[in-house]
């Protein structure tokens, strides 16, 4: 199998192996999400800051998805995805931020000038800051999607009493 | 809507400082819970507000800007706002906003109190 075919296998494993939570947009259910996209990180091999710091991305995703998208409305739905990434130089997590919230123009998403203190505006630029990227996008025919990947430190080996990543051929 | 309150703020006087001690995850649940603490007192128009922030383990940019705006209410009543006990998630997500030469940040309550 070339690298190339190998690693579109390990996606394929990978995909069929996410774990997706579906939420409420209200605050209460954060503190949730946190633990649970934390403690699936560090399985994943993150150390204790790499793993903090999907969670934070992660947190800061839905509280603008809370705030902006949704206008504080708290029963509205919002889907998070995890996924482990494969593949040489590439082994991470993949997450997928999903709502319903009225579609915005992309290149409108940016966080403020870090020059201009001021409260708020500043859940973009964490975003960005702790992953390796943040994309957003539109879904079709409502909604937004944010896809963040962050990838792994080779000096991060994988829990080793913790089960098999999701991505591996004894969960395939 | 209805918020949780499972953060924990106590309030003591210190000598001419109020100090703010918050137990808890700070985030969009419970920072307004933070922002009522702070603006309680700083009706009281204390000379100095120190918050003392060993106690959270966990901050995201609500929090942040949460004691931005502590900041600039303090500024605006002539009170000196401190922070101090930083933990090291809090502190990073200060360095991450590019916020931590903006506020006066002292390692330990005590050099808050001799600020």
């Amino acid at each position: 199998m070339t690298d190339a075919a190998s690693i579109v296998k390990h996606a394929d494993q990978a995909a069929e192996h996410a774990v997706e939570l579906r939420l409420l947009s209200h605050p209460t259910y954060l503190a949730g999400a946190r633990e649970l996209v934390s403690g699936i990180s560090r399985r994943l091999g993150f150390d204790d800051k790499g793993s903090g710091q999907i969670a934070l991305a992660v947190d800061e995703a839905l509280a603008n998805i809370i705030n902006h998208g949704y206008q504080r409305a708290p029963d509205r739905p919002i889907w998070i995805k995890l996924w482990s990434e494969a593949g040489p130089g590439l082994a991470g997590v993949r997450i997928v931020v999903e709502d319903e919230a009225p579609h915005v123009d992309v290149a409108k998403i940016c966080g403020r000038d870090l020059e201009d203190v001021k409260p708020g505006g500043l859940g973009v630029h964490i975003i960005k800051e702790v992953m390796d990227s943040a994309e957003y996008s539109t879904r079709d025919p409502v909604g937004m999607r944010l896809t963040m990947v962050k990838h792994l430190n080779d000096t991060h080996a994988p829990c080793p009493d913790g089960p098999a990543p999701m991505d591996t051929p004894a969960n395939g | 809507m209805d918020e949780p309150t499972d953060i924990t703020i106590t309030t003591e006087q210190r000598g001419d400082a109020c100090v703010l001690f918050p137990v808890g995850d700070i985030d969009l649940s419970r920072s307004p819970v933070l922002r009522a603490s702070m603006k309680t007192a700083l009706d009281d128009k204390p000379q100095r507000l120190v918050i003392e922030l060993s106690g959270v383990s966990y901050m995201d940019s609500s929090g942040v800007a949460t004691l931005v705006e502590a900041m600039q209410l303090s500024r605006k009543a002539g009170v000196g706002l401190v922070l101090c006990s930083l933990t090291e998630r809090v502190q990073s997500i200060f360095e991450i906003a590019r916020l931590e030469q903006v506020f006066t940040i002292t390692d330990d309550l005590d050099g808050a109190l001799a600020t």
